[in-house]
C-alpha cells in the first residue's frame, strides 16, 4: 500500500523535470543555461563510458569513504567522551555550536604543507568537517537515555561496560544514526568542496574545470552522477533507518 | 554576576588552549605553514584598517544579509504553509530533506549560469543553504502546535494570515528560532563557498587570492575573523534560543 502522499510527490517531481524538458527543448531557457534532461542523461552515459573519467570517480569516492569512516568512529568516540566528562562538554559546546559557520576551506593550504599533496588534506577536510555533526549526534543520543532503563541496567548488577553494551548504545541508536546520515552527507560535502575549490583531480575538480571551459554537457553530466550516487546513499541509509524503527515500533 | 563570570570561564578556557595549540602548531610547522597567533592578528587589525579592505567586507556582510533575509523570511512562510496543511508537508518534506543532504557545491555552477556572475549569484547559493533549516524546523514545529489554540482562532473566525501570525507564530517561536539559528550558520557558510569560487569581491575573494599567493597569514587573518564572529554570532543566538525554550517550558508547566 503505497499511500497518497508519495504518489503525489512522484507525480510532482516527474512534472517538474518533464517541464523542464519541455522549457529547454522549446528554448525558452537557453541550453547556455540549462540542458534538457534528457540531454543531461545522454551526456552521463557518454562522460561514463569514456575512460578518463574512472579515475576521477574512483579517488573521489575512495577519499568519500575514508573521511566517511574516520568522522564516524572518532566522531563517536570524542562524542562519548564529551558526555561522560561535562567539564569539557561544556567548554566546547560554543564551538560545536558554532563550528559549521567556520569556513574550513581557510585552513585548507595549511593542510597542505602539513600532509602534502593529494588525497590526504581533503580527507583531513572532510573528516573535521563530517565529525562535529557525528559528535553532536552521539552526545544528543547518549543524552536522551531514558532514566528507567539506566535503573533496570542497575537492577541487573550490570557492570558499567554491560551497561554501556547492552543499554545505553542501542538505547540511542536511533540519534546515532542520524549522526552516520549526517556524517556521510557531510563528508560527500567536504571532499566535492574541497576538489571544487582547490585540487586537480576528482569530480568536483571536474565539475568546475567543465563549468570554466563552457562544456555545459559534461558539467550537468558529472552533477547528476554526484546527486544521483549521494541521493542513492542517502536513501539507502534511510531505508535502514526506517526498518530500525518499524522494529522498535515507533514508525 | 558571579553565575555570569563562571558562564565565561570555560570557553576562555578553551579559547585560551586554543591559542596555545596553534602556537605550538606554529613552532611545529615554522612560518610557511602557520604564521604565530601575535603578529597575524595584527597583520588583521592593520588590513581591517585599510581603506581597499572595507569594501570587501561591505560586499560580503551585504550579500550575507540579503541571503540571511531570503531564507529566514521565505523559510517561515514556506514553514508555516507546508506545516499547515498536512498533505503538502508530507509530500514537501523528503524532498527537503533531500536537497538538504546533497553537496550544494555542486549545484553552484548552475546558480552562476543562472544568475550570472556577482552579488545576486552569492546571495542565490546562500539562501539556499540556509532555508532549508529553517523551513524543517518551522514545518514540524507548526505541525505540534496545540490544537486547541487552533480551535480558538476559529472559534474567533481568524482569517488564515491572522492565524498565522496571532497563533501559529507565537506558539511556535522557540523551535522556529532554533531553525533561524542554523539558518544563520548555514547561509554565512554558502555565501562564503560562493565567495570562494569564481568571485571578484568579497572576503572569500581575498581569501582565495591569497591561497594563490600563499599568503598564509591573510589567509589566518581572515579565517580568525570569519570564524571569530560566527561563533560570537552563534553563541548570542544560543543565549535568546535558550532563553526562549525556557520561558516555553515555564509556560507549559503553568497551563
Amino acid at each position: 500500500m503505497i499511500k497518497k502522499a508519495t504518489w503525489i510527490r512522484t507525480v510532482v517531481l516527474v512534472g517538474a523535470v518533464g517541464a523542464l524538458e519541455v522549457v529547454c527543448r522549446t528554448g525558452a531557457i537557453p541550453a547556455t543555461m540549462v540542458i534538457a534532461p534528457s540531454a543531461m542523461v545522454t551526456a552521463l552515459v557518454e562522460t561514463l563510458k569514456s575512460d578518463e573519467i574512472g579515475a576521477h570517480v574512483k579517488q573521489t569516492l575512495s577519499a568519500v569513504a575514508v573521511a566517511m569512516t574516520l568522522s564516524i568512529i572518532g566522531g563517536f568516540l570524542v562524542g562519548f567522551v564529551l558526555h561522560w566528562i561535562p567539564f569539557l562538554r561544556r567548554a566546547f559546546n560554543p564551538f560545536l555550536a558554532a563550528y559549521y559557520a567556520i569556513p574550513h576551506f581557510a585552513f585548507y593550504p595549511l593542510l597542505i604543507v602539513i600532509f602534502g599533496l593529494g588525497p590526504a588534506p581533503l580527507i583531513v577536510l572532510a573528516t573535521l568537517f563530517a565529525m562535529v555533526a557525528m559528535i553532536v549526534a552521539t552526545m544528543a543520543g547518549l543524552d536522551r537515555v531514558p532514566r528507567v532503563l539506566l535503573k533496570t541496567a542497575r537492577i541487573h548488577r550490570l557492570s558499567l561496560v554491560q551497561e554501556i553494551w547492552r543499554i545505553r548504545l542501542p538505547a540511542a541508536a536511533p540519534h546515532l544514526l542520524s549522526g552516520v546520515k549526517l556524517a556521510v552527507a557531510y563528508s560527500f560535502i567536504g571532499v566535492i568542496a574541497g576538489e571544487f575549490i582547490l585540487s586537480t583531480s576528482g569530480i568536483g575538480h571536474e565539475i568546475a574545470y567543465a563549468y570554466d571551459n563552457f562544456d555545459n554537457r559534461r558539467m550537468y553530466a558529472l552533477i547528476l552522477f554526484v546527486l544521483g550516487i549521494v541521493t542513492a546513499f542517502n536513501m539507502a541509509v534511510y531505508a535502514y533507518e526506517r526498518r530500525l524503527a518499524r522494529r522498535r515500533g515507533t514508525a | 554576576m558571579t553565575v555570569s563570570l563562571r558562564a565565561l570561564r570555560d570557553p576562555i578556557l578553551v579559547t585560551i588552549s586554543l591559542v596555545v595549540l596553534w602556537q605550538v602548531l606554529h613552532q611545529i610547522a615554522g612560518d610557511s605553514a602557520v604564521t604565530a597567533p601575535a603578529p597575524t592578528l595584527a597583520h588583521l587589525w592593520e588590513m581591517v584598517g585599510q581603506a581597499r579592505f572595507l569594501p570587501h567586507l561591505r560586499e560580503t556582510g551585504l550579500a550575507f544579509l540579503q541571503a540571511l533575509a531570503i531564507a529566514c523570511g521565505g523559510g517561515v512562510l514556506l514553514g508555516i504553509v507546508l506545516g499547515g496543511h498536512r498533505l503538502t508537508g508530507e509530500v514537501a518534506e523528503p524532498i527537503l530533506v533531500g536537497l538538504y543532504s546533497i553537496p550544494k557545491i555542486t549545484l553552484y555552477p548552475v546558480i552562476l549560469l543562472l544568475f550570472g556572475l556577482g552579488m545576486s549569484a552569492k546571495v542565490a547559493f546562500g539562501a539556499l543553504h540556509g532555508i532549508i533549516p529553517v523551513v524543517l524546523f518551522t514545518m514540524n514545529a507548526v505541525r505540534n502546535v496545540n490544537r486547541t489554540y487552533l480551535r480558538t482562532g476559529r472559534a474567533m473566525r481568524l482569517s488564515p494570515a491572522q492565524t498565522a501570525w496571532h497563533i501559529l507564530v507565537p506558539a511556535t517561536l522557540p523551535e522556529i528560532f532554533s531553525g533561524l539559528r542554523i539558518g544563520f550558520s548555514l547561509t554565512l557558510l554558502g555565501t562564503m563557498l560562493g565567495e570562494l569560487f569564481a568571485s571578484q569581491r568579497g572576503l572569500g575573494f581575498l581569501l582565495m587570492t591569497a591561497i594563490d599567493l600563499n599568503d598564509v597569514k591573510t589567509i589566518l587573518a581572515i579565517a580568525v575573523l570569519i570564524s571569530t564572529f560566527a561563533i560570537l554570532a552563534n553563541a548570542a543566538l544560543l543565549a535568546i534560543d535558550k532563553r526562549l525554550h525556557r520561558g516555553a517550558a515555564s509556560e507549559s508547566e503553568k497551563t
